[in-house]
């Protein structure tokens, strides 16, 4: 464990304690080279925080600068608490993902609601009232006891928090593979609606204006979060159960409204949340960004336990506190609104015009650092890549079709598995409702959320198909973004942009830092032809326990405009006596597919393949198709292919059923994952229109009033079961997984 | 008629309450902070949900310790109109505007869908516009819904048909189906299913809009055409 008491700046070189801070030799040298002396506990502390990947992204960097950020209608790219979108009307979206996966690995419910609470504090810290929250979760298998434990305890805190704090849950994802048995993955997305005159910046401008501290008291909570979030789990994490932070979703609720108060005033000059590294990187990026420095003293900083030392003040990374700058003169204006929503705001230290952030306690100076050094100047890591050694093998192996006997049996076996069951035991526990907008409520492919006052709404999806992208990290990097935008125009939405949740492995093995390269290297290319820029994101690195990493899972978070709210599209059919179509030829797709899984228990071979162009023109002209108004319902083809796809689609209402006819082989026509797929129905009178919009489509079959399912195969039935019935099968698969004993 | 739609530190669906009313419906109304509100000038009471100071101790205690709320006992005890939904139904409980208890879920988890109720009483100042008997759908977004009392104060609840709605699909476990209750004057309304949620098709449903509108329907035959 640390120590916290005052160990001498040569007695932590002499004993290399930087090591046990997070700092290797090398960046302990660096450090010594820019402060031209030895730095003392507090600052080794500082500089190991801030140095860490998690808030220096020292590894990744050099990626992340490969992202298309740049568009138009993009108001702010990364770099500040969250990228902003223009819609139009004067207003933006606000949206961000982050991740908590190594809290909620040792502490799921703590865990999982800061993640919540902090990516909130991210977008309204922006100026942006918070509309909805999204999250994208994986697990080890269903059938492990700890698993079941984990995934309700995330499940539990991220209702926790959303619940309460009145932001609704909208949409999201679970996938359950057994790479994430020790290391689950929790991403959550918030999305925010702004109006430009209200954009905030996270900057500590105007020499001589004071810095405020808002919120909750500083306790000995989540010290050295960062850190933790920049290692390997280990056998022993558990113990790190203290570096867990622990949130109040009522303090949050008071935070947001007070807050967004707080905007309305121009004695604000910037806001910024207290996230990683806590008052830490708040105040030093804050200065940064500005040029300017800041003084600080810690003896005015709100606590909530004696005695705390300058370094567990820096580092604590207590929830619910917020950094704010504010006109000389004119703090206490600012003070009366958060007094009226019970909140403490004090006065904690100064904008200076040298650059150098310096923290005072009990009189006494405890840190005096370059400002540029800790958020500028940290170190940017060139890591070398090797490409993985199972890559070329699965290259080599030939796509094979695999051997079905029962279709009709393994159908209802994939609907049954819990990475393509209903997740209606998940969402069900969010509240998806509150603030009175969801229009398509989770269980869709993406989520709608009208904005009020305007005929527009907006679609939102979280995606990433990881097994593909462990079979081929640049192709599984297209699907990853492909399929998010997949998503958003099947709701009838014009995708506007993405959030990235890079979660990888070690970086310092050459094999995971070549999925990093390769994946990142797919996303750009997909980002820039389908014109989704990459407006923020979040790195989380070290996923991985006993020297194996998770698969490669760089979650997409994307967000679309629905010009007209007549354009809104369920991915559920419609009305009986619809044409049913596909867009898309169907070919042998089965590497990393859920069949896959089902009968071999592993992945190999090659990931299903992908053209970005004839994706953007199957996207495009259905979006036109859309908006012409001939569509009644359009479904991605997904997880479990095209079987499961149609399965879905009936899984509304009680009321409708389906005839399908397909040629081809059987298994490859039900289960192949080949991607740039829709599934689409369209009224009797419309399919004139829609065969003149959209080229690549195929009618397959009609939906009928029977509450059946039927489907053919070169004129052989080879499914013919009651919708009722595979429904219940669909639905009952999560709970009764968590109800049974290993 | 005047509206007030009371926020307590906590309340999340303030807004969404009192936009139904004020935008959806056109209403006169005020979303008033709990600390500086004044009632007298208003007619009818609303009680949003949310998680009024976080749910702790109980869920609707400490809310029903503030001075506001001593003003609502008094606005009630002139026989006007409050309507507590969700987080409000528990402040009126533990207020004892309204008799039991809102008790956690059966399944111990939060829910939130559409539930499909009953319109059991269509003769409170709240439910004129519906049917008796009247099939409804509004959504439930809460964890602490399941709602008890004592066999005395069911039997009273039965006799003076205080039960408004309730459950066709009981989601909580709440004794006889309970939904949402009157007080025995029939002017105070809890109700753990969320009308304010159900004003407009778009959103799902648009059964909750004939709560507001018999309420302000109500009212205007009392008092506007005794005036």
């Amino acid at each position: 464990m640390l120590q916290t008491h005052e160990i001498s700046p040569e007695q932590i070189e002499n004993e290399a304690l930087y090591k046990e801070m997070g700092l290797n030799d090398e960046e302990y040298k660096m450090v010594k080279h820019i402060l031209q002396r030895r730095p003392n506990y507090t600052e080794t502390g500082i500089f190991s925080v801030m140095w860490s990947e998690h808030c220096s992204y020292k590894s990744s960097k050099p990626l992340l600068k490969k992202f298309p950020t740049k568009a138009p209608h993009v108001l702010q790219g990364p770099g500040e608490g969250a990228g902003i979108i223009d819609i139009g009307d004067e207003q933006a979206v606000v949206f961000k993902v982050e991740s908590h996966n190594h809290p909620s690995a040792v502490e799921p419910y703590q865990g999982a609601a800061t993640g919540v609470g902090g990516i909130i504090r991210d977008v309204f810290s922006m100026g942006a009232r918070p509309i909805a929250l999204l999250n994208s979760l994986r697990f080890g298998p269903l059938t492990n006891e700890r698993t079941k434990y984990l995934f309700s305890g995330v499940v539990d805190g991220i209702a926790g928090y959303g619940n309460c704090v009145g932001v609704p849950t909208v949409g999201g994802e679970v996938q359950f593979d057994d790479c994430y048995q020790e290391n689950p993955l929790v991403n959550a997305m918030c999305v925010g609606l702004i109006k430009h005159d209200d954009i905030q910046k996270g900057v500590a401008a105007g020499v001589g204006n004071t810095v405020l501290y808002a919120g909750a008291p500083t306790g000995r909570d989540g010290i050295h979060g960062a850190t933790f979030a920049s290692d390997d789990l280990a056998e022993d994490s558990l113990k790190d159960r203290p570096a867990v932070q622990v949130g109040d979703p009522f303090m949050e609720k008071l935070l947001i409204e007070a807050c967004l108060e707080v905007i309305q005033s121009d004695a604000l000059v910037g806001m910024q949340d207290m996230g990683a590294a806590g008052l830490t990187s708040s105040a030093s990026e804050m200065a940064s960004k500005a040029g300017t420095g800041l003084e600080m003293n810690l003896d005015h900083v709100p606590q909530r336990e004696a005695n705390m030392t300058a370094y567990e003040l820096m580092l604590s990374e207590s929830q619910e506190r917020m950094l704010l700058v504010v006109k000389k003169g004119r703090e206490q204006e600012i003070i009366e609104v958060f007094r009226k929503y019970g909140l403490q705001a004090v006065a904690v230290g100064e904008v200076i015009e040298e650059k150098t952030f310096r923290i005072f306690q009990h009189g006494k100076l405890m840190a005096d650092i370059p400002v540029d050094a800790l958020a500028e100047e940290a170190p940017v890591y060139h890591l070398p890549a090797k490409e993985a050694a199972y890559f070329q093998a699965f290259q080599q192996m030939k796509q094979e079709v695999p051997v079905v006997k029962d279709h009709a049996h393994m159908f209802k076996q994939l609907l049954q598995q819990p990475t393509i069951a209903s997740k209606e035991w998940v969402y069900d526990q969010y509240d998806s409702m509150v603030q009175t907008n969801t229009v398509v409520t989770p269980g869709s492919d993406a989520a709608v959320v009208r904005i009020q006052g305007t005929n527009k709404s907006l679609a939102m999806t979280t995606d990433c198909n990881s097994r593909y992208i462990y079979l081929d990290p640049e192709t599984g990097g297209k699907i990853a973004v492909a399929e998010a935008a997949r998503n958003i125009i099947c709701s009838g939405a014009k995708p506007l942009g993405l959030t990235d949740g890079l979660n990888f492995g070690n970086p310092t093995n050459p094999e995971v830092f070549w999925q990093m390269e390769k994946s990142v290297e797919g996303m750009v290319a997909a980002s820039e032809t389908l014109a989704t820029p990459v407006i923020s994101g979040n790195v989380s690195l070290y996923n991985q326990s006993g020297g194996k990493a998770i698969f490669p899972t760089p979650v997409v978070g994307m967000v679309g405009l629905h010009e007209s709210l007549d354009h809104i599209t369920s991915s559920f059919f419609q009305q009986a006596g619809d044409r049913i179509y596909v867009i898309g030829e169907t070919a042998c797709d089965f590497g990393g597919s859920e069949l896959q899984r089902l009968m071999q228990g592993k992945y190999a071979g090659k990931a299903p393949q992908i053209n970005l162009d004839v994706e953007k023109k199957r996207q495009d002209q259905l979006l036109t198709a859309i908006q012409q108004g001939v569509v009644s319902s359009a479904h991605d083809v997904a997880e479990g292919g095209l079987a499961v796809a149609l399965a879905e689609s009936l899984f509304a209402e009680h009321t409708l059923g389906a005839t399908v006819q397909l040629s081809g082989d059987p298994t490859v026509m039900l289960f192949s994952e080949t991607q740039s797929r829709f599934l689409v129905t369209v009224p009797e009178n419309k399919q004139e229109n829609f065969v003149h919009i959209v080229e690549d489509a195929v009618e397959i079959g009609k939906v009928t009033t029977d509450k059946h399912l039927t489907i053919s195969i070169n004129e052989q039935e080879y499914v013919s079961e009651s919708v009722a019935l595979l429904q219940a099968q669909w639905k009952g698969a999560i709970p009764c997984m968590l109800k049974t004993k290993a | 008629m005047k509206f007030a739609v009371i926020a307590f530190p906590g309340s999340n669906c303030d807004r969404d309450m009192y936009r139904a009313v004020a935008n959806v419906l056109g209403a006169d109304a005020d979303l008033l902070w709990y600390e500086t509100a004044n009632l007298d000038n208003y007619d009818a009471i609303l009680l949003p949900g949310g998680f009024s100071y976080g749910d702790y101790l109980r869920t609707g205690a400490i809310a029903a310790t503030s001075n506001v709320m001593q003003q609502v006992k008094k606005h009630a005890a002139k026989g006007k109109p409050v309507l507590g939904v969700c987080n409000g139904f528990q402040i009126l409980t533990e207020s004892e505007l309204l008799p039991g208890a809102l008790l956690r879920n059966k399944n111990l988890s939060f829910m939130c869908h559409q539930e499909v109720l009953t319109v059991k009483n269509n003769q409170t100042m709240f439910t004129t516009a519906y049917n008796e008997g009247e099939t409804i759908q509004l959504p439930i977004a809460h964890g602490e819904g399941n709602y008890y009392c004592d066999e005395a104060t069911l039997q009273e609840l039965i006799e003076h048909k205080q039960i408004v709605f309730t459950y066709q699909n009981n989601p909580n476990g709440s004794i006889e189906n309970i939904a949402g209750i009157v007080n025995r004057e029939g002017n105070v309304l809890g109700m753990m299913p969320h009308p304010e949620r159900a004003v407009e098709q778009l959103l799902g449903s648009a059964d909750g809009l004939r709560l507001f509108q018999s309420l302000i329907h109500n009212w205007r035959e009392t008092y506007v055409a005794n005036a």
